[in-house]
């Protein structure tokens, strides 16, 4: 036993999420769905990588597959924000983690909303994408002001403004670990091995 | 003694199979019963096995099947699948390859039991009562109907399940809803669930676990029931269930892999105690007569649009609802009856199963498909497909000017090249209604087998009532 767990690879660790700043991207459409983020005519792909370039594709890029000067990731002044402020109900829809994939690749490492989908959400945690959930009329407020710098906070779980208002979100005290250390969703469940035997015997026994 | 507390279905699932239970510092890990993988949400999971070094820790409890990404049309004069490009094709034979080298059992092109995972499972007898049941797929809910725990997982935890059977979980909130009094003729499981889903809206079940009760419930098939269940995750609901019964127990007696004999009475006896308790409470409770409902459809972007056939689109409060609008071409007042339609598709996991087609052709039967609408059956299973062509459903089909095509996903997700032109509009029996889900630009009424063929025979949206006279003067009197 003891040797062929020595011959694994060790387990990846992700790189750990302390904190975000940055000003904001603003797509204010409610239930944005993931065949908006990720069509699933991409979904072809055997890989995690590169999905990027297709997020939000049939809003991104008009049909001659120029980009269309209207959306706010082709404008200049949003390169390199790593927040999007998003209507209510953010990611409902498939459960393709493809969706998360393609927007962290697009640079995204948050999504503020006043609803996020489950399934997107237990995804988006999977893949450092910091799902953040306020009230509606604190990201109303916030839809207003792309352009002030916000500071996410995971060890304390606020979302700070520069005009020094702090609102709290709300984040399982498990993926705030896993997400501040760089745990390991699969290492961890691997360690239950016992557990998960014990379970296995006492269900074949009844 | 007046013993525990009564406890949901829900409750009952999830404590017998909690392997380590929750607590605030992490959620619980809860055991895997029956794991479904297709080709579209698995080939990272394997990598990640392969990265680690990893097998899968119960290869017997995995089965596979492709539907997604599979042609619909049969194999050309070469011999060769028609697949929409050459990644869908590499897509579909890297899972064949997976399971190879995993040890997993595929029901691959050639096996009769090939079919859209969440029609072929239920149908082998693998979905069963009590059961959690996991896919890397949002309509897992189906299996719900079974009196399952089965729910939508992404790529990352197909890796989870395969290496440990288990996942990570909190658990969900509990939302009853019940359907009380008698379908009108004309109305039916998919008119219920899109009526459902256009009352608690499309993020009404969010962080909850629905379970659909009540005489309406009980008074339908397996079938009716897994449409039912299908378009939970429309309302955002983490799964939807069905208690079982006496119809679940008559369809499990039918299936191949269920047990048999004596097994199967001792699995009766437990299934039978899952139902939820008398007096259990739900964290939610919602009440709908189902003589209110009629036949429903969508008018717009997504599944809480929906509207009666015959009810105007209401106005626009806000430029999201504007949108939506703008985007369908429709105008708040209008009804969708009267609409003009180009295309209309039949099938998926939602409504490709053999009543459904059965539906279809009893109205297609002796009537011919209005010239300028195409449209596509496409048979939720190989099963579904020969039990169709037994009955002679594909020769009613063809003869109303339809196209009668091979089991897969198709045009409700659009991978394998059956779309939806940009511009046309459709009426789909499958569960969303997304910009582009159907092609870019094509635009969607989601609504039921009858009222697709229906609209598909007069060339525009139509009410499916009229199908039933005997309804109409009964209600005049």
């Amino acid at each position: 036993m003891q040797s062929a767990a020595a011959t694994r690879p060790a387990p990846p660790r992700r790189d750990p999420l302390v904190q975000i700043v940055s000003r904001s991207v603003v797509l204010p459409q409610t239930n944005i769905d993931t065949d908006q983020i990720i069509p699933a005519r991409f979904l072809s792909t055997t890989t995690r990588e590169g999905l990027g370039r297709h997020a939000f594709h049939d809003w991104r890029w008009l049909a001659d597959g120029s980009p269309n000067p209207d959306f706010p990731f082709n404008r200049p002044e949003n390169a390199g924000r790593t927040i999007l402020l998003a209507g209510c109900n953010f990611g409902c829809g498939s459960s393709r983690e493809h969706a998360p994939w393609a927007l962290r690749d697009l640079g995204l490492r948050a999504v503020v909303s006043s609803g996020i989908a489950d399934i997107f959400r237990n995804n988006a945690l999977k893949n450092g994408l910091l799902p953040v959930v306020l009230p509606e009329p604190v990201v109303q407020m916030l839809m207003r002001r792309p352009d002030d710098e916000l500071e996410i906070d995971i060890a304390t779980r606020e979302l700070r403004t520069p005009d020094r208002q702090v609102f709290h979100f709300p984040l399982d005290d498990f993926a705030r670990t896993c997400l501040l250390e760089g745990v390991d969703e699969l290492g961890w469940l691997l360690a239950r091995e016992n557990e998960i035997r014990l379970y296995e015997e006492r269900f074949h026994a009844r | 003694m007046t013993g525990h507390p009564p406890k949901t279905m829900y409750d009952k699932l999830w404590d017998a199979h909690v392997v380590v239970p929750e607590s605030d510092d992490a959620p619980a890990v809860l055991y895997i019963d029956l794991h479904l993988i297709h080709e579209v949400t698995s080939p990272q999971a394997f990598d990640e096995l392969r990265a680690r070094g990893l097998r899968p820790r119960r290869p017997d409890l995995t089965k596979a099947t492709m539907d997604h990404s599979t042609p619909t049309l049969p194999p050309g004069p070469d011999g060769r699948l028609p697949y929409a490009s050459e990644a869908s094709e590499r897509q579909v034979g890297q899972l064949a390859r997976n399971c190879a080298e995993f040890g997993i059992e595929l029901f691959d092109f050639g096996s009769d039991r090939r079919g859209i995972v969440h029609v072929m499972a239920p149908e082998l007898g693998l979905t069963r009562p009590g059961m959690t049941i996991v896919c890397g797929d949002s309509h897992t809910s189906t299996h719900g109907a079974f009196g399952a725990l089965a729910f939508g997982i992404g790529t990352s935890e197909v890796g989870h399940v395969l290496a440990t059977q288990c996942l990570l979980q909190r658990k969900a909130r509990t939302m009853a809803i019940t359907i009380g009094g008698t379908l009108a003729p004309g109305v039916g499981a998919k008119d219920v669930i899109l009526h459902v889903i256009g009352k608690i809206g499309v993020g009404g079940g969010t962080g909850h676990v629905i379970e659909y009760r009540g005489p309406a419930v009980r008074a339908m098939d397996m079938e009716q029931r897994m449409t039912l269940c299908n378009m939970s995750i429309e309302a955002g609901a983490r799964a939807g269930m069905v208690a079982p019964d006496d119809t679940t127990f008559e369809w499990l007696a039918r299936a191949p892999r269920a047990p048999k004999g004596e097994a199967f009475e001792r699995a009766v006896a437990y299934w039978r105690s899952l139902a939820s308790d008398e007096g259990a409470e739900f964290d939610v409770e919602v009440h709908i007569d189902a003589s209110e409902i009629r036949p429903t459809l969508t008018w717009g972007t997504h599944p809480g649009t929906a509207i009666a056939v015959d009810a105007p689109i209401p106005p626009a409060n806000d430029p999201v609802a504007r949108k939506g609008l703008d985007y369908m071409g429709f105008q708040p007042g209008e009804t969708l009856k009267g609409k003009r339609v180009d295309v209309v598709f039949v099938g998926s996991c939602t409504n490709g199963r053999l009543r459904d087609l059965r539906e279809v052709a009893g109205v297609l039967r002796g009537r011919r498909v209005a010239p300028h609408v195409r449209m596509l059956v496409v048979p939720g299973s190989e099963q579904v497909k020969r039990q169709a062509e037994a009955e002679g459903i594909h020769e009613v089909i063809r003869a109303a000017g339809a196209e009668w095509r091979e089991p897969g996903c198709s045009m409700c997700i659009a991978m394998n090249g059956d779309l939806v032109g940009p511009g046309q509009l459709a009426v789909s029996t499958s569960n969303r209604n997304f910009e582009g889900r159907q092609g870019p630009g094509a635009r969607t009424l989601l609504a039921s087998p009858l009222t697709a063929a229906w609209a598909a025979v007069n060339g525009h949206v139509a009410d499916p009532r009229e199908l039933f006279p005997s309804h109409e003067q009964s209600e005049v009197a």
